[in-house]
């Protein structure tokens, strides 16, 4: 099933001109609504009329997550606030959250694109559809929601946490649907196991997104629920999930194409790549309203292929992902980056004590421990003040990343020191 | 008095590792105590000598530190230790940690580090209570 037809399914040519329009309309709105955005272009010497076309889009100089921190909290919004009908926010690289704004007509769209999404997932009317992303600034849990109520779904808004009564909800309402990430429905699929639960159950398919995974995940997933498992992606800054979603071919992730146009850089040189290269991709935003974003890097590296897919969709198809040209982690779907970690120790002891994460995955949940070096000025010799000191750092990296963390201290000079830039992040989690 | 505190990880081989720092700077130790929590340990020592036996252990990257602790002479008789505890309860003071100090005396001897460690010396030598200072242990 294809959820619209005449835009997923349009000739390349159609699409290249409806982009081109978009494009236009989209750089001419930015330059005259968002004064950090004129200055941008007027830097690089660039004017509205330059941008004729798609083909012009190279001269538009890049957008970063810095921009969006610079800009904190609406600077970049090319609507009036009345204009603005939801804000979300997520982490940047350093204290300051990225907020992202919608119009009215913005969190249509983005329905549009979720509800895309949960069609090649084999989703549509008639569906229960439990959503376990979690609900609030986070896009996942009410980006899903619109989505499968635009379908025309029935949504069960689980949020996350409580895995006992999601799964007797699962069953009692004869959920077909769900929507969390791929590492939460594997432990849902271990609990299921565990009580003997599965034969109870009718979920059919899954739209798993938010963080990084494996085909061998997929296939697992699959196996052991005997659903059909689909990968959706997306990032709050260009809209939320349903950028991106792959179909039952899982030859790569369709784009919707006609919202949001992918290049494919060189993280190094910046320079635009060709199709089937692997590089960073970058998006610009062709029809946002509240929140516009010209070439954004998402440091999300992965390719892009234009051939045609076997399921009659004509949009571009990202691969998986094959990391972050950043050290951005994703850890139980949140974005998490060190210098986050770094700026809370900071905050509490003012200068930065030697740290190490260490991010794990335990009956498919991740875990993040946070290894501190006992230094001259933390020691005591009371259990009871080091048990605080443990307690205050986890509560102050939990209020600046949002996540549970588990504080260790170490003795010092025991975590491993680099030479130049130092490591702080072990990764165990196998992904790629 | 002085107390050497050392942080151990809660990993084979740490204790031995620092008792085996102490030995080769030829210190002696007079009384220990062990606090465990299930990640890392408190090793507190009365040493003959605590600037060496710091210094040695913050070289070997040991992270170590000096308390001020209090240490009471109790006489070997019923419910002594019991007196010196109900002197600072009535004062209010908290005691965080205790364990017994040896002596070459034939008086028993506790080191306590009290919550407040000036009242706890007054509320104590009120109670007739003495103290051994570094000089009477070795």
């Amino acid at each position: 099933m294809i959820w619209n037809e005449s835009k997923e399914c349009m000739s390349r040519d159609e699409l290249m001109n409806l982009q081109s329009k978009r494009l236009v309309k989209t750089v001419d709105r930015v330059y005259h609504n968002v004064e950090y955005y004129r200055k941008k272009m007027q830097n690089v010497g660039i004017e509205p009329g330059d941008i004729r076309g798609i083909e012009d889009i190279h001269k538009l100089p890049y957008t970063t997550k810095d921009d969006l921190r610079d800009t904190y909290p609406f600077g970049l919004f090319a609507t009036p606030m009345s204009e603005i009908v939801r804000v979300h926010a997520s982490s940047g690289t350093t204290g300051k959250a990225t907020v992202v704004g919608y119009t009215r007509r913005d969190i249509d769209i983005w329905a549009e694109c979720v509800a895309r999404a949960m069609t090649m997932a084999g989703v549509g009317r008639g569906d229960v559809v439990q959503v376990a992303y979690g609900y609030g600034l986070f896009t996942g849990g009410l980006g899903a929601h619109y989505g499968a109520e635009h379908l025309g779904a029935t949504v069960v808004p689980q949020s996350t946490g409580n895995t006992k009564k999601l799964i007797t909800m699962m069953i009692d309402f004869g959920v077909t649907a769900i929507a969390c990430t791929p590492s939460y429905l594997l432990h849902i699929a271990e609990t299921l196991e565990n009580e003997n639960l599965l034969g109870q159950i009718k979920l059919k398919s899954a739209v798993c997104g938010a963080e990084p995974w494996t085909e061998a995940m997929r296939l697992q997933i699959e196996d052991r629920l005997k659903i059909k498992a689909h990968d959706i992606y997306g990032l709050s800054e260009i809209m939320g999930p349903g950028v991106a979603c792959d179909c039952e071919f899982h030859q790569g992730l369709h784009i919707a194409e006609d919202h949001f146009y992918p290049e494919i850089i060189d993280p190094e040189t910046l320079e635009p790549l060709d199709a089937h290269q692997p590089g960073e991709l970058v998006f610009t935003t062709l029809t946002k309203e509240g929140l516009p974003l010209l070439r954004y890097r998402t440091k999300d590296l992965t390719s892009i292929s234009y051939d045609k897919c076997e399921c009659g969709r004509t949009s571009a198809r990202i691969s998986r992902f094959k990391g972050r040209s950043d050290d951005m982690l994703i850890i139980r779907g949140v974005n998490v980056f060190p210098s986050q970690i770094e700026a809370a120790l900071l905050e509490m002891s003012g200068t930065t004590p030697h740290y190490m994460m260490i991010v794990d995955r335990v009956n498919n949940l991740d875990t993040l421990e946070v290894q501190v070096e006992v230094e001259e000025r933390f020691f005591s010799d009371e259990i009871r003040e080091l048990e605080n000191l443990t307690k205050q750092i986890a509560r102050t990296i939990q209020m600046a990343i949002g996540l549970a963390v588990k504080v260790k201290l170490v003795e010092p000079k025991t975590l491993e020191r680099f030479e130049g830039k130092s490591k702080h992040v072990i990764d165990n989690r196998k992904f790629l | 008095m002085k107390q050497l505190s050392v942080f151990l990880e809660n990993r084979e081989g740490r204790l031995e590792e620092a008792l085996r720092i102490l030995k080769e700077k030829n210190i002696n130790i007079i009384s220990m105590s062990v606090a465990d929590t299930a990640e890392y340990g408190m090793l507190r020592l009365i040493v003959n000598d605590v600037e060496a036996g710091r210094e040695a252990l913050l070289n070997d990257g040991f992270s170590a530190h000096l308390s001020d602790v209090i240490a009471v002479r109790l006489p070997h008789v019923v419910g002594s230790l019991h007196d010196a505890l109900s002197a600072l309860s009535r004062a209010g003071i908290n005691v965080e940690y205790l364990y017994a100090l040896c002596t070459k005396t034939d008086e028993a001897a506790i080191v306590i580090k009290p919550s407040d460690r000036e009242g706890a010396a007054k509320a104590l030598t009120e109670a007739g209570f003495k103290f051994f200072t570094d000089g009477d242990l070795f």
